[in-house]
């Protein structure tokens, strides 16, 4: 114990050299199981239970834009088929209606978009179309916002986003699906 | 210059390591930040299909998930081929849903339990049906908030 003179006690350091291969370990570790948060998706409020049936008889048919898609991922929109690829179109224009035609929408806080389909619809398909049928809308929004503001909607603030919501509702209501083609 | 030429500098400066150690715990602290462990394992094969209209769920807490798709190949021969519903980290059946929803519910705030989220993960290959049965028993059991999880597209 008396060796310890005043030279030795210079040396008695705890090495901290292996403190990074340690902190490497974890670090290692950590980046094998991450999975960065990355949840995203398309974002829908259903409307509320009840057991009375909705009445749609107050509904004037220039303002409904009925969508169905049947069991073999077929679209068929107002009575006609129509591609995936045209429904996005085909929805701005029966919203907006810029041209004053007799059937589509009266004024945009008159549509009414009618989502139906089959049990035995591909779940890939009616993501697709309800994703079209969205981003028309968000397209409309994002002109409107352009045409008022000079910027998109999603850098509006609050109000200037309720203010273009009023004007332009998202509405998609969606029917009891028809049964016809389930099997799994 | 004779100046600078003394002999002491001949012993090499070295560049200091010991901030090394700092340096890397500050990584480490970030991913250990941004990890979320997978807290269930997955019972059912799910590959999400793609959208674009796409919105982030950003508070982990305020989500519940359900994942919809057929049985992985370890159990297939319990729960059969056929789509199914995993709540949590097992095999349920609708009527399962509104107990899992209120459980989920009683961990949180008051204040918090309007803004909770039901984060639907299913595969893309299931029909409908099962989908929408889903949909009927949230809508009974008043979650109506649900997020379609979908991956970005592709470009």
């Amino acid at each position: 114990m008396g060796k310890t003179n005043s030279r030795d006690r210079i040396k008695n350091e705890i090495n901290a050299g292996s403190m990074a291969d340690i902190a490497f370990l974890l670090l290692i570790f950590f980046l094998v199981t991450t999975t960065i948060a990355e949840d995203r998706g398309v974002l829908v409020k259903l409307p509320p239970w009840s057991n009375e049936p909705p009445d749609t008889q107050k509904m004037n048919t220039r303002n409904v834009y009925s969508v169905l898609v049947n069991a073999d991922n077929q679209l068929l929109v107002r009575g006609e088929p129509v591609d995936i690829e045209d429904l996005r179109e085909n929805t701005k224009v029966f919203i907006m209606n810029p041209q004053r035609l007799d059937n589509m929408a009266e004024k945009p806080t008159k549509a009414i978009i009618s989502l139906k389909n089959d049990r035995g619809t591909e779940y890939t398909t009616y993501l697709q179309v309800y994703n079209e049928l969205k981003a028309a809308y968000n397209e409309l929004r994002d002109e409107e916002a352009e045409k008022t503001h000079g910027i998109k909607f999603e850098f509006l603030d609050s109000d200037q986003r309720k203010a273009i919501r009023a004007k332009i509702p998202l509405v998609i209501s969606e029917a009891e699906p028809t049964n016809f083609g389930e099997e799994n | 210059m004779a100046k600078f030429n003394k002999k002491r500098s001949k012993a090499e400066p070295e560049v200091s390591t010991a901030s090394l150690p700092d340096i890397i715990f500050m990584l480490l602290f970030f991913f250990m930040v941004v990890t979320v462990l997978r807290d269930s394992e997955r019972k059912v094969d799910v590959v999400t299909p793609n959208a674009s209209e796409l919105t982030k769920l950003v508070k982990k807490s305020l989500v519940n998930y359900v994942y919809i798709g057929r049985p992985k190949d370890a159990y297939k021969t319990t729960y059969g081929t056929k789509p199914r519903i995993q709540l949590g980290d097992k095999i349920a059946d609708l009527s399962d849903i509104p107990l899992f929803l209120e459980k989920h519910k009683a961990k949180l705030a008051e204040n918090e339990k309007e803004q909770i989220t039901s984060s639907l993960r299913i595969d893309g290959s299931v029909t409908m049906g099962i989908v929408s049965d889903v949909k009927l028993a949230l809508r009974k059991a008043n979650q109506l908030k649900i997020n379609y999880s979908a991956k970005p597209p592709v470009k």
